[in-house]
């Protein structure tokens, strides 16, 4: 039955390995004498989606997957996906966390704070949850013994730190699954992994001053011939000319003010006016009250 | 794939399996010897595990359909055979199995459903449970890896024991659930050869009304086999509450209810009626716990049992230990779940089309010209999400031609009707949608993304591909020739790399009266090779910061720290960054350029 089945999480993005690791890590337990499973889900998340698998092992495993709250360790190769996943790890767990960050481009689209939908690294993020986090910077160790693909053998190697498995099995495991040419790096980066330093956190990313609303489109119908130039190059998708010509503002509110109509319009029939920042508006209104 | 392949390690090892493999396992050591399939995720990796087995023959068919007459041929010739399918392909192979339950079959004949609970790669989560019933054949249902290869194994003996074809249903949780699985010995099954049988073969309405109570008799004897099955295990001691389940969800409640009293049915279809009301009886309260369907606690239900089920499991969605833990709660059978911590907001991380996908370009063009876009089933979907939101809609594979040829019969779109479909789709399911848009002189225009691979399920070979799934050169399936041969008399081929060429062309084809066909010809970055060009880079003090570059929504292509009027310039990841150029093409300043060799490093 499953009594005494313990559970761990590796998370990433797709593309950066996750599978593979998740294999080398239920190998080695394998090679401990353990029941183990590790399930994952792959197909479309594999296009740049978040990535997850679960291991458990124990005598006699039941379920693959991991029970909320009840992971020894999760194992991120990512930071963002160190926090989606953190809620699988039991009180007093531990959390490996790569640096890395992948930034999707959909955290880049708020166009008028400008600043990036990504949550800051923070070694204390989890200390509400009594977990051990251990932020890793596994590419500047893997680079620094000598290839920057061992860098998820950093990982793993810090992942075994937290967990009672022979290093023999570990590196049986590795040699068994890594692509051949690579067995020595990965072992080199896996025994690295176990004593590395905690990775200095970066500094957080700039905070732009941001617009207070969309910029004002004009646009001169007497000059404008339709010829259409501004709305195919327009990124916001704010302007179209319709059966009979004539150019019209369809998206007003997405314009970002680049100024790519104004400046590529054969006819100087557009201007665009920016809105005040913030700022500008605090400046211009000290006391802040309403006028 | 693990290196623990079928032809791998020796009889007597224990190896970690995933499930697919393990069927594949199964499969080989029962002897077959015809495995054929259409990619689809969770089945893909079973025929893919074996496709290098010289003594077998491994083959993926154009659809899933063609796949089960494949292997119904197979078997009426004398062969064991596999079709292996997604639960949504088992829809396209119904009609031959609606009818292969009447032929019966000569060797052991095995259909495996990797059904999706959860939706993680599919379009729905229906429960194909429910062909067993409709067809009338048996039903297995393993729960891990080792079950995935015994059950399959098992599947061929009562599939010639019963003279039927058997359904094994596996889930998303079982085939990607890499288990501990001992190896056997394959048994050697030559071709029995082919027995003419007009009267069991020939389904005409005089033989077929002969072979209907052959198959409800069959039913009759099934349902005396599953009584002394070995695949219906009792287990626990804990009698004040009892279980029935089956799969993947029987583990989740052992995982819950440590010493409850469980009966697990491995073979669900028909039902071991009397040991279930045994069962029944022996405890204080009867539960079933299924993920989808309510598929064992109706027939239950239907014969007088008294159960709770769906009241505290949903029918919608995967069961996992969480989700079983909260329904006995919520019945009283354990106590409430400790509330757990939620995480931190972090940032959403959908599917994405990957940096220097060919399909992007078509799309963005797609947008600007205001097409109605029915799309179809593949990695272009994706087009589907922000920043392209550029297709309309997706049903089914081969849907968006048929669907495009009655959006523009009623005249209810505003803007030309596009219909985009990938190569391996059209080849599935696009042709006959296409032929009716000749011939009923539809006004719409095909674009088929023509990457020579099915890409969303990992990068396996189609008809179109010159080569098979074990590697031997084949006709390739000439598309443009294929679009003239059935009617379209205007049919164009355009590179996607090239933006204003793919932008002229599928504005031309829109402009045509009548079906026109637009193809593109790239191939997939990431399958069968990966195509790496010169990665690009940003000339931050020549940007301008006006996004027109994240329009694609390219992955490669984020904010930097610097800014332009307040407005965020943008950088390029050199590692992920194909080279494909589309970017460069919408950059108004030129800031876009090839990295130069001494800042790349190389």
């Amino acid at each position: 039955m499953s009594e005494g089945t313990r559970g761990l999480l590796l998370s990433g993005v797709g593309g950066q390995g996750v599978i593979l690791a998740s294999m080398i890590v239920a190998d080695a337990l394998l090679n401990a004498g353990f029941d183990v499973k590790q399930s994952e889900v792959h197909g479309m998340a594999q296009r740049g989606g978040s990535v997850f698998s679960h291991i458990r092992w124990g005598e006699d495993v039941d379920s693959p997957l991991v029970p909320k709250g009840s992971a020894e360790v999760l194992a991120a190769f990512e930071w963002a996906e160190a926090i989606r996943w953190v809620e699988y790890v039991r009180e007093g767990g531990a959390v490996v966390a790569d640096i890395r960050t992948i930034v999707p481009p959909g955290a880049c689209n708020d166009k008028r704070a400008w600043t990036e939908r990504y949550p800051g690294i923070d070694a204390e993020l989890f200390n509400d949850r009594q977990l051990k986090t251990r932020l890793v910077d596994a590419a500047a160790t893997a680079t620094e013994l000598g290839n920057v693909r061992a860098a998820n053998s950093v990982i793993l190697g810090s992942v075994a730190a937290f967990l009672d498995v022979e290093q023999d099995h570990w590196e049986a495991a590795i040699e068994r699954l890594v692509p051949r040419g690579t067995v020595e790096i990965n072992l080199a980066a896996f025994r690295e992994g176990r004593e590395v330093a905690m990775a200095r956190v970066p500094r957080p990313p700039i905070a732009p001053e941001g617009f207070s609303g969309p910029h004002q489109i004009d646009i001169n119908h007497v000059w404008c011939k339709g010829c259409d130039i501004c709305s195919r190059v327009c990124p916001e998708y704010c302007l179209a000319v319709d059966v009979d010509g004539r150019l019209n503002i369809i998206n007003p509110e997405a314009c970002t003010g680049c100024r790519l109509c104004e400046l590529l319009c054969p006819d100087f029939a557009i201007e665009i006016h920016a809105p005040q920042t913030p700022a500008a508006m605090a400046d211009a209104n000290p006391a802040g009250g309403t006028t | 794939m693990t290196t623990d392949t079928a032809a791998g390690p020796e009889a007597g090892s224990r190896v970690l399996l995933s499930g697919n493999e393990a069927v594949a396992q199964g499969a080989v050591e029962a002897g077959v010897l015809v495995a054929v399939g259409y990619p689809g995720t969770p089945s893909t990796e079973i025929l893919e595990s074996i496709a290098d087995r010289t003594d077998l023959d491994v083959r993926w068919s154009p659809n899933e359909k063609v796949a089960l007459d494949v292997a119904l041929g197979a078997s009426l010739g004398g062969v064991r055979s596999i079709a292996v399918m997604k639960h949504v392909g088992v829809n396209v192979a119904a009609d031959t199995l609606m009818t292969a339950a009447y032929t019966g079959v000569g060797a052991g004949l095995v259909l495996i459903s990797a059904d999706d609970p959860g939706m993680h790669s599919s379009q729905n989560e229906q429960d194909n449970r429910a062909y067993a019933r409709m067809a009338g054949i048996p039903l297995l249902e393993p729960s891990d890896s080792g079950e995935a290869k015994e059950y399959t194994k098992l599947a061929f003996e009562i599939s010639e024991q019963f003279d039927t074809p058997v359904l094994v249903r596996t889930t998303t949780r079982v085939s990607h659930n890499r288990g501990v699985v001992e190896l056997g010995s394959r048994v050697d099954k030559p071709t029995i050869g082919f027995t003419r049988d007009p009267k069991k073969y020939v389904m005409i309405p005089g033989h077929a009304r002969a072979r209907r109570p052959v198959l409800l008799e069959r039913l009759e004897q099934l349902a005396t086999y599953v009584e002394t099955s070995p695949l219906t295990v009792e287990s626990g001691s804990d009698s004040t509450v009892g279980v029935v389940t089956s799969g993947i969800s029987h583990h989740y409640v052992r995982e819950v209810l440590p010493d409850a009293k469980l009966l697990k049915l491995g073979l669900s279809y028909p039902l071991p009626m009397k040991r279930i009301r045994a069962f029944a009886e022996s405890v204080d309260r009867l539960f079933v716990v299924e993920e989808l369907d309510p598929h064992v606690e109706d027939a239950l239900r239907a014969d007088g049992i008294s159960v709770a089920g769906k009241e505290f499991f949903s029918r919608s969605g995967e069961l996992d230990p969480d989700v079983v833990r909260r329904g006995f709660a919520a019945a009283g059978v354990v106590p409430q779940m400790p509330s757990i911590t939620a995480a931190p907001a972090t940032v959403s991380r959908p599917p994405l089309m990957c940096p220097g996908c060919p399909h992007t370009p078509p799309f963005l063009a797609l947008k600007r010209l205001g097409a109605v876009v029915t799309g179809d089933i593949g990695c272009y979907t994706l087009a589907s999400l922000e920043p392209l939101a550029a297709m309309d809609t997706c049903v089914a594979m081969g849907s968006s031609i048929g669907m495009a040829v009655g959006m523009a019969a009623s005249g209810g779109a505003e803007g030309p009707v596009v219909a985009t479909i990938g190569d391996s789709t059209f080849l599935h399911g696009g042709i006959p949608g296409l032929i009716e848009a000749v011939y009923n002189k539809a006004n719409i225009t095909v674009l088929i993304l023509d990457n020579g691979t099915v890409a969303m399920t990992g990068g396996q070979e189609h008809p179109g591909s010159g080569i098979t799934l074990q590697g031997t050169d084949t006709t390739p399936i000439d598309l443009v020739g294929l679009c003239e041969s059935l009617g379209v008399k205007d049919v164009r081929v355009v590179d996607p790399y090239d933006l204003a060429a793919t932008y002229g062309a599928i504005e031309g084809a829109m402009a045509y009266a009548g079906p026109s066909v637009v193809i593109t010809n790239r191939p997939c970055v990431e399958a069968p090779t990966k195509i790496r060009d010169t990665p690009f880079e940003v000339i931050s003090d020549a940007c301008t910061a006006c996004q027109a570059c994240m329009t694609p929504g390219c992955p490669s292509i984020v904010w930097s720290d610097e800014l332009f009027e307040g407005r965020r310039k943008v950088v390029i990841d050199p590692v992920t960054c194909t080279g494909c150029t589309l970017c460069a093409q919408l950059c108004p300043p030129l800031a876009i350029v090839p990295v130069t060799k001494e800042v790349a490093g190389v």
